[in-house]
């Protein structure tokens, strides 16, 4: 990159950030300005706010009423460049883009799997155009149709039974962020001037890996080109920085878009932009050139636009997720390297929208939560939660010691630097149903199939503890080997068939990748081995010996009660899996991670799940994520959230996540009806001072 | 020593200051109509725990308890007042905030050797929460089953000695809803200058399903919960008794 400091970059303090190459941390390191003031500046939704905004909740309503989708292309296969304009209301949008030529009008993204994108339409009452069908059955072959070339039976097997499941083999992966902010800074000339160079020094030995490098930098600088034209369809010349902080979100969000046009991925997240384009507003309020309310309606317009986005999914996919969720996640505050807390203006006004525009789901807004957090900020992001129930909190002292001060999450708890690592996300092993194979020798509890390997099964009426544990070892052994390689296949097949060019085109050339593999049902797995362990657990066989169900007499200790007597069995499981995992050999030479996650898919999962050891019948939900089994904890939160934070992060490094809802009562007194403050030699004082 | 104790909870936000450990006893000696923890009546029942035992649980969650502290309630703390003292005594030293809920049933001044224990047992607690059930002896007795003359001396015994007072009123809709009993305790309360706080807590009826599981009439089932507006317009008439109180000084 050429050592020029740019004219849209006066004002900025200088750094390796222009001077050396992409470098947006040092840029946002060099120029940000702390916050610890408290929320009084913030301002309302302007008139165009709320005018536009009503616009799209009548849209909506329409949505709704349509049962959900209001209309999709089945014509147009979405690309970067494959629509013209289109706009909510042009003259109102300070933020302009969508991913169609029309607000809530889906694309149709066939490189996953046409199958997929062929039942998306049906099952909404539309058709996808026949030629569309036949070039991506008879002459592109998709991410999905791969795959399923290379599974082995085994896989496909263990993929029909649910206990891999979620796989990512007929959709987008998603859970890659693009770092957008590099659009607004560096501009795309810059940024294609870049990618050349690593072409130029990229190694010229023709292996199979440096061929493939070759070709996806190639990929990506044809993506950044499409990129550059895509803001020209909405009358843009984005090929330089941004010069002011409607152009620098302007930018970020064609970046983005970009990416949903491309990409239909399980997780599309947004990254950090707040403290990023809070450094373009500060300048731009700086030198009077906007006022507050202005920075607040471009960030509400913002915010807006990343509400609209849609994707077309079958209703399967939906109640797998328990909803039509898109994981717009932005992170949001953190402590820098340095102690300094990372919170800006811009991190309030982001929560802000949640009052300006009204709660949402998504963006999936995320707090990196820290001890040093500035305290008014901490007080308003708590008083938004209970007003919204719309913020999530991550743990910003623990992944900052693995991954610095400019990481991002993706999807709900997965950290990655930002343009620098990537992960292939993994779906989840349900290990609540391997413990049920290790007792059934294989064969699946529902449908009385060999699925796993034919170990001797349990035999006798009651289990043992020590003999369970050991047929379980074995069961995980077999798991997580046939899960890695599933995975492996997946990837391979992602990469080649449904490449994330743009996205990956924000990236360093050299990304760490991470293999995010993921388990389900941990609390009932823990609750079962110490129903085991504690109490007597007897089998229940069908009339081929099959145990399907069991009694449990006596008590036994329960995850969630901060217990260590359970609590270690559910560390030794985490623990123990991850290891098994670990043995194997991943895709690109990722690093192996795990997650104990499923925020909503667990519902699924305890339905393809049979009874279990611990008394949760056939069908019953598994607990969300690493939460005790629902009512199991009876010693209260901090007893509860004690038992999930003995789960060791290194052995779950992508994400422990842990579902807490509380009635605002039990939060503490009402002022109504509770007089905390009460003197009574001062209240006797006042009324006895004047008059009396 | 052993006490018996039905329950800690790791997450009270409600029984004191801060977020707060809470023990609850098991055992007491009243009736209360409106009881909502009927499970912790019966004497002697629970399982037998140390004092240590208790302070070790506390340990374990005091990472989330830092502006909080240790709440004894029950069933009736008291009843057990030895083993309250150790733990109140021995949670002191690690500097830890005790705070007691009690209703103030088992407090006899006349009878010196309790007056003693009471008299150790404040030296180590930091607040007291007193329930009020109801002003009037008469119906006070209907309600619990018991006289409220101690319970208003023990009031006073803790102004004497300045140990730091919440008082807490429960709204039962016929019941203590009179606007005359209201007053009346506000009038009580604005002798008492170690008064911190008032709590005036409607009448809820979640108690109900524990006395079904544990097959016991629910004697208020008649009786309608009360609304956050009555216990906001009682904490408003208790709070001119105080000050008429005050003012008549």
């Amino acid at each position: 990159m050429d050592k020029v400091f740019c004219k849209e970059w006066e004002g900025f303090v200088p750094g390796r950030w222009s001077s050396s190459g992409i470098n947006v941390r040092n840029f946002i390191q060099s120029n940000f300005t702390p916050y610890d003031g408290d929320e009084s500046f913030l301002k309302g939704p302007t008139e165009s706010t709320k005018k536009l905004w009503a616009k799209v909740m009548d849209l909506a309503e329409k949505e709704r009423e349509a049962g959900g989708v209001l209309d999709m292309d089945t014509k147009i296969v979405s690309t970067i460049t494959s629509h013209p304009a289109g706009y909510i209301d042009k003259d109102l949008e300070q933020i302009v883009g969508l991913q169609t030529d029309k607000p809530f009008k889906r694309s149709l993204q066939p490189f996953g799997g046409i199958r997929m994108a062929q039942n998306a339409c049906t099952q909404n009452g539309y058709e996808v155009d026949k030629e569309v069908v036949d070039i991506f059955t008879k002459y592109r072959k998709t991410h999905n149709q791969g795959v399923f070339d290379a599974y082995t039976p085994e896989m496909k097997l263990a993929r029909h039974s649910a206990i891999i499941t979620g796989l990512p083999d007929a959709y987008g992966r998603g859970r890659i962020i693009g770092d957008y902010r590099r659009v607004a800074l560096y501009g795309i000339d810059l940024l294609i001037e870049d990618k050349q160079k690593q072409i130029d020094t990229s190694l010229v030995r023709m292996t199979s890996n440096n061929i493939r490098l070759r070709e996806e930098l190639a990929e990506q600088l044809r993506a950044l080109e499409e990129l550059r034209e895509l803001g020209k369809i909405y009358g843009f010349d984005i090929s330089r920085p941004a010069k002011n902080a409607k152009e620098a979100i302007q930018w970020l969000y064609f970046g983005y878009l970009a990416a949903v046009k491309e990409q239909n991925g399980a997780a599309m997240s947004i990254g950090r932009t707040s403290t990023f384009l809070d450094i373009y507003i500060q300048r731009d309020l700086d030198k009077g050139l906007i006022t507050e309310e202005q920075a607040q309606e471009y960030i509400d317009h913002f915010i807006m636009k990343l509400r609209l986005v849609r994707f077309a999914r079958t209703p399967e996919y939906n109640s797998l997720f328990s909803g039509d969720p898109t994981w717009v996640t932005e992170s949001i505050g953190g402590i820098s390297v340095d102690g300094i807390p990372m919170v800006t203006k811009n991190s309030f006004r982001y929560l802000n929208t949640l009052d300006n525009l009204g709660t949402a789901p998504e963006p999936n807004l995320t707090v990196l939560w820290s001890k040093k957090l500035p305290i008014n900020f901490k007080r308003y992001c708590a008083k938004m939660s209970i007003k919204s129930s719309s913020i999530q909190y991550e743990n910003d002292d623990m992944m900052r010691t693995i991954h610095g001060d400019d990481y991002a999450i993706a999807c709900c708890v997965s950290s990655m630097r930002i343009g620098k690592e990537m992960q292939f996300f993994g779906a989840r092993a349900n290990l609540a149903k391997c413990l049920l194979y290790a007792i059934n020798g294989g064969v699946d509890e529902r449908l009385k199939i060999q699925v796993g390997p034919k170990y001797r099964p349990v035999e006798g009426d009651y289990l043992d503890y020590d003999d369970v544990m050991a047929k379980y070892d074995d069961m995980m052994e077999w798991l997580a080997g046939l899960y890695v390689n599933t995975l492996n296949v997946i990837h391979y097949m992602h990469d080649k068939y449904c490449y994330e060019k743009l996205q990956m085109a924000l990236h360093d050339r050299d990304v760490k990748r991470y293999f995010a593999t993921g388990i389900a049902g941990l609390s009932v797995v823990a609750d079962s081995l110490s129903a085991i362990k504690y109490a007597k657990v007897k089998c229940i066989r069908d009339e081929n010996g099959i145990v399907t169900d069991y009694e449990t007499e006596g008590d036994f200790p329960k995850y969630g009660n901060n217990d260590d007597r359970v609590d270690k069995i559910a560390v030794n499981i985490v623990t123990r899996f991850m290891e098994k995992i670990r043995k194997h050999h991943t895709y690109r030479n990722s690093v192996p991670t795990m997650s104990i996650l499923t925020i909503t898919s667990n519902v699924v999962y305890g339905k393809k799940t049979g009874s279990t050891p611990d008394g949760r019948k056939i069908g019953i939900p598994l607990a969300p994520g690493a939460n005790p089994m629902h009512g199991r904890d009876t010693h209260g939160a901090v007893a509860s959230l004690s038992s999930v934070a003995k789960l060791p992060f290194r052995f779950a490094q992508d994400g422990i996540s842990n579902t807490f809802s509380i009635i605002p009562d039990a939060l503490g007194k009402d002022a109504q009806v509770f007089v905390g403050d009460i003197d009574i030699d001062s209240i006797s004082e006042e009324l006895n001072k004047d008059g009396v | 020593m052993l006490g018996y104790i039905h329950s800690t909870e790791s997450f009270g936000t409600v029984d004191g200051p801060g977020i707060r450990f809470v023990v609850f006893f098991q055992g007491c000696p009243m009736r209360c109509l409106y009881c909502h923890n009927p499970d912790t009546w019966e004497i002697n029942k629970s399982n037998p725990r140390t004092v240590e035992s208790i302070l070790d649980e506390y340990d374990s969650y005091k990472e989330f308890l830092k502006n909080g502290g240790i709440t004894c309630t029950g069933g009736e703390p008291l009843l057990q007042i030895d083993f309250v003292t150790e733990l109140f005594e021995k949670a002191k030293q690690k500097g830890i905030h005790t705070c007691l809920d009690t209703s103030g049933i088992t407090f006899e001044p006349e009878n010196t050797d309790i007056l003693q224990k009471f008299e150790r047992l404040i030296t180590s607690t930091d607040l007291v929460m007193l329930d009020i059930k109801h002003i009037d002896d008469t119906e006070h007795k209907k309600l619990t089953g018991h006289s409220n003359k101690n319970i208003l001396m023990f009031a006073e015994f803790l102004r004497d000695n300045a140990v730091p007072l919440w008082i807490r009123h429960v709204v039962v809709p016929g019941i203590t809803d009179k606007e005359e009993y209201l007053h009346k305790i506000g009038m009580f309360l604005g002798t008492l200058n170690n008064l911190k706080a008032l709590d005036v807590l409607p009448y809820h009826t979640m108690g109900k399903a524990k006395y079904n599981e544990l097959g016991i009439n629910y004697p208020l089932d008649n009786t309608p919960p009360a609304d956050k507006e009555l216990a906001n317009w009682a904490k408003d008439v208790i709070m001119s008794g105080i000050k008429d109180r005050l003012k008549h000084k």
